[in-house]
């Protein structure tokens, strides 16, 4: 039996979440390094960040965008360390 | 003295710290789970470490948000005497009541060792204790202890005298060899503005008692045992 759905999901915000460019970034320099090694030439610098899908039930994308600004700023990504940006789709 | 341990899902120093403050103390100590939103009248609140929430997100990212943390919140507010070790001080980063974050190791390498510290200043309730030139010696267990704030900040820090603790030679000087985990400046530790909040990487509840081998990080707990006697009583009660 299939189980009913309180919601539908409308939206889909994705975020992308960044190392800040001061903060070292210790995991993409080993990643740059291991792709120099393995002979990928003219690899310049390698940020990892994180990814995040999140379903919305909203339906009106701009008080969704509000709501995933608020929640990366707050929540999502650390403002002293990271940066982010999304889209709502 | 009546300590709170804050118990997170995968806390795992709590009982660690408890023992220290009530057996080798010989002080109240009980474990407050993280659901919980009073402190029940505590002298002192510690953040233990551990791996709360499995360090999903970042490390004390969740945690931070937990009903305890409010109760924290308006604790550490009214002055009242916050220490987070480990995943503490990430949470207490996390939770805006310390500056700074704490990142990946710069090694990538999750390091567990013996590392000595230098005490910076006497002057907070953390560290009143610990005679000026000695250094301590503490076991240290994290991957994600690189303590990271701007240059602004970093310069506030300094400036008002709120780096408690620094990673150093055994000659007491803080060279690169002697810093685990890349932080800047060779922090292990530092408390707000208030003095009232402090958080280091390194845990002295593991370092209390000789038969560990060492018994250093009894001078933090005992510093702070001295400042609560010093204190007029509920004052801070939550």
């Amino acid at each position: 039996m299939r189980r009913s759905l309180d919601f539908s999901f409308a939206m889909k915000a994705k975020i992308i979440i960044t190392p800040k460019k001061a903060v070292v970034d210790p995991q993409g320099k080993t990643v740059q390094n291991a792709l120099a090694h393995m002979g990928y030439t003219g690899v310049g610098a390698v940020h990892v960040g994180k990814y995040l899908e999140i379903e919305l039930a909203e339906s009106d994308k701009e008080v969704a965008r509000r709501q995933i600004d608020d929640a990366c700023h707050k929540f999502l990504s650390n403002p002293v360390i990271e940066d982010y940006q999304f889209e709502i789709e | 003295m009546n300590f709170a341990v804050l118990q997170f899902p995968a806390s795992n120093c709590d009982q660690d710290a408890v023992h220290v403050l009530r057996n080798v103390l010989g002080h109240s100590a009980r474990l407050l789970w993280h659901k919980e939103n009073s402190l029940g009248g505590a002298d002192a609140v510690i953040i233990p470490g551990g791996f709360s929430y499995g360090d999903y997100l970042r490390t004390g990212a969740i945690a931070r948000f937990s009903p305890v943390m409010e109760a924290v919140q308006t604790f550490a507010a009214n002055g009242g005497l916050v220490l987070g070790i480990c995943n503490g001080f990430q949470i207490l980063c996390e939770a805006g009541l310390l500056p700074g974050a704490l990142i990946r190791n710069r090694s990538l390498q999750f390091r567990c060792e013996q590392v000595f510290l230098k005490t910076i200043t006497t002057d907070s309730p953390f560290t009143r204790l610990v005679p000026p030139e000695k250094l301590l010696r503490l076991p240290i267990a994290h991957g994600e202890g690189c303590y990271f704030a701007d240059e602004e900040t970093l310069a506030k820090l300094s400036a008002g005298n709120q780096i408690l603790w620094r990673y150093v030679s055994v000659q007491g000087e803080a060279t690169e060899s002697a810093n685990p985990n890349g932080s800047l400046d060779n922090i292990a530790g530092i408390c707000n503005e208030g003095r009232n909040v402090a958080g280091l990487m390194p845990h002295p509840e593991r370092a209390s008692e000789p038969i560990l081998g060492c018994a250093d990080g009894r001078l933090i707990f005992e510093s702070l045992i001295h400042a609560l006697k010093q204190r007029p009583a509920a004052r801070t009660a939550a």
